[in-house]
């Protein structure tokens, strides 16, 4: 799974939680203050992201992963190692 | 020479009932209206804000003179005339709470006497939200024992005493009422009304939601009970699904513990009952934790939006952490 693939998951399970169109879901964009995504909504990506990509994302990395670029590193840096 | 005490009554084992059922529902809700814009003028938070994250658009708080065993006999008293039993008829008391002001006496003891109810069994429960799915369960069984032939079931809380009015997190939530239920047993030939309980705890996750000591106020991490509750619950609310033999395209009404719309949403999503069918009772009651299912049923079927009959999913969830699900048959 490249960067590219993730991304591209990545802009499906912020789309279907959120309402953002996946094709807004760049990897500069901040969640919080670009994508006007709440701290629950985060949880929710977090968990979908689990099921996607079989990376789990705990409470206390996920409030470090402030852009979808940050979200798209920490699952490609972890996809690899686990499972 | 005559006692100063009333005779103990003897007791006397039922006939063991081959299922139990739900025969009337009764609530209370607390006078005072808070609005968000009321904890807004308190506390930095707004409307829009509270709506968002939890879907609460007003709750109600108990004022001082107002305690657990006080809302808890009004819903009780609402459901027993309801049932058409008399007091005389009710052999056991559950009420489900965490609340209490004090832990002595029990507030199903002093409910009991004060309904007229005389010398029941009785015992208050604390498996927090998940209490009176808890209780539910205990009444089921206890008529199909023969210990008890009807049963009064009550979720009771007063959360605003054991909330910091300081802390925007958990201010905004929580909120105070009543909720009952009196239970029977079936007629010789029906099927059970109230299903096989599916439940648990994760005490790992204990730490999450606490109230320290008596002096202290209810602390809650916040996102991680909605990642725990919106992806450990979904499986256990099928499970009684499967286990009462229903399907859920066939549930007229999903009534989860009132914790959080958005959670209560995720889980439904998640289970697969489509919104219209998903109780939302929260918006005007907030969470009353061990009351919010009986209080959601009783104003459902006060509106008449449960068709007598038909099956309805219960799960409740919360401090513990507990859970508990089953499938009743709405009275």
């Amino acid at each position: 799974m490249n960067d590219q693939e993730i991304l591209a998951g990545l802009g499906e399970i912020v789309e279907e939680i959120a309402g953002v169109p996946a094709d807004e879901v760049t990897p500069s964009k901040s969640f919080v203050d670009d994508l006007d995504i709440d701290s629950l909504s985060m949880v929710e990506i977090a968990v979908a992201a689990q099921d996607k990509f079989g990376v789990e994302i705990p409470d206390d990395q996920l409030k470090d992963l402030s852009t979808v670029q940050d979200v798209v590193n920490f699952v490609s840096k972890n996809a690899g190692g686990s499972a | 020479m005559t006692s100063p005490f009333a005779p103990v009554q003897s007791f006397t084992p039922f006939t063991p009932a081959a299922g139990a059922r739900i025969l009337s529902f009764g609530g209370h809700q607390p006078g005072h209206v808070v609005t968000n814009d009321d904890l807004a003028a308190q506390v930095d938070t707004t409307d829009e804000w509270i709506r968002s994250r939890v879907g609460i658009i007003s709750r109600r708080i108990a004022g001082p003179d107002e305690s657990v065993t006080d809302m808890a006999t009004v819903a009780g008293g609402k459901a027993l005339a309801g049932s058409g039993l008399s007091p005389a008829d009710i052999d056991l008391v559950i009420v489900a709470t965490c609340s209490t002001e004090a832990s002595i006496p029990n507030a199903s003891a002093v409910v009991a006497h004060r309904l007229g109810i005389a010398a029941p069994g009785a015992y208050d429960l604390n498996a927090a939200c998940a209490g009176f799915c808890y209780a539910l369960a205990n009444a089921a069984d206890s008529i199909r024992a023969g210990t008890a032939r009807h049963v009064l079931v009550i979720g009771a809380e007063k959360m605003s005493a054991w909330i910091d009015f300081t802390d925007r997190s958990t201010c905004i939530i929580f909120a105070d009422g009543a909720g009952a239920a009196v239970v029977g047993p079936v007629a010789d030939g029906e099927p059970p009304g109230i299903g096989p309980v599916v439940w648990g705890s994760a005490g790992e996750l204990s730490r999450n939601i606490t109230i320290a000591d008596r002096n202290s106020s209810l602390h809650q991490e916040g996102q991680a009970v909605f990642r725990w509750a919106t992806t450990a619950m979904h499986p256990i609310a099928a499970q009684a699904c499967e286990r009462a033999g229903v399907a859920v395209s066939d549930l007229a009404a999903f009534v989860p513990h009132q914790a959080n719309l958005r959670i209560i949403e995720a889980i439904a999503r998640k289970v697969g009952v489509p919104r219209e069918r998903l109780a939302d009772d929260i918006v005007h009651a907030g969470n009353t934790s061990s009351a919010s299912i009986p209080l959601a049923l009783s104003r459902m079927a006060e509106r008449g939006d449960l068709k007598p009959g038909s099956p309805a999913l219960l799960l409740g969830f919360g401090a513990g952490l507990c859970y508990a699900a089953q499938v009743i048959t709405v009275p």
